[in-house]
């Protein structure tokens, strides 16, 4: 477990650093209130609508895709710790894995699959 | 792990973990799973298993939990009012949680006790080089083979995402 002491550390200082410039900027910060500074920001626009506006379903298929090349990142991972070992033959197994991932990305853009409209 | 380790951890994450219940925010319900399965990838840690921690941050704690929150944004889910907790349901999920500490409870009663001497596991087990090199070797094929599938899932997605277009 002693590997992972820095993650510990980064994960503790990550989060006090967080708080602390919270709470920094709620001290030293002025405070002057006015019903317009106590409005979100929304570009400089008077806020319109909801924050909670409904998404159109089209920006799923993107989530479901970003899972699918999440999981193609799962497999670089253990295959980048033992790259330096398995020399030229990792690379080429990994490169017929990764084209046969970037036949389906052209097919997915072919599509317009990752076009917002 | 000894106890101390593991009711130092159990306890955060069982709070974590009511709090994705109870908490009236979908939003916040969706950060507390988070911890939660941050939580969890610590435990795996402790059983030596180093990928399956990485696997836990990187898919549950990073691909799935952006399929949760589109999920919230897509339903467009508000922040839900007490007094629409409805009591059949509150039943339900009571008669429903107490079958499950039941059937854990007799499970665990027919685990061994900790009295067998535990075995020593060879050097490197579970960790990220010693599955990769299995992985890239031994299982070539199905991990080639595995590429296909992603390929299969994705044409599976735009076609049934994409019908009417």
């Amino acid at each position: 477990m002693e590997q992972y002491v820095p993650v510990l550390i980064a994960l503790i200082l990550g989060g006090l650093i967080a708080t602390a410039m919270v709470f920094a900027s709620a001290i030293l910060g002025p405070q002057k209130h006015a019903p317009v500074k106590e409005e979100p920001f929304e570009c400089g626009n008077p806020p319109s609508g909801s924050a909670w506006g409904r998404f159109s379903v089209k920006f799923y298929l993107a989530a479901i895709l970003f899972i699918i090349f999440d999981i193609e990142v799962v497999f670089l991972y253990p295959w980048a710790v033992v790259f330096r070992q398995l020399g030229l033959f990792g690379f080429i197994e990994m490169l017929v894995f990764v084209l046969i991932l970037a036949v389906g990305l052209v097919y997915i853009i072919k599509k317009g699959a990752l076009e917002p409209a | 792990m000894d106890h101390v380790t593991f009711f130092a951890l159990a306890l955060p994450l069982i709070v974590v973990a009511t709090m994705v219940v109870v908490h009236p925010s979908p939003v916040y319900s969706a950060l507390f799973l988070v911890m939660t399965l941050f939580l969890l990838a610590v435990y795996f840690l402790f059983l030596d298993a180093h990928m399956v921690a990485a696997l836990q941050i990187i898919v549950y704690a990073g691909a799935i939990m952006v399929l949760f929150l589109f999920v919230i944004m897509l339903l467009n889910l508000q922040t839900e009012p007490r007094e629409q907790q409805r009591r059949g349901l509150r039943r339900a999920a009571l008669i429903g949680g107490g079958i499950l500490v039941l059937e854990l409870f007799l499970l665990l009663r027919r685990l061994p006790t900790g009295d067998t001497p535990e075995q020593a596991l060879p050097a490197g087990f579970g960790t990220v080089q010693a599955l990769s090199e299995r992985l890239f070797t031994d299982f070539l094929l199905p991990f080639e083979i595995t590429s296909i599938l992603l390929l299969v899932a994705m044409v599976g997605a735009v076609v049934l995402a994409k019908r009417q277009g």
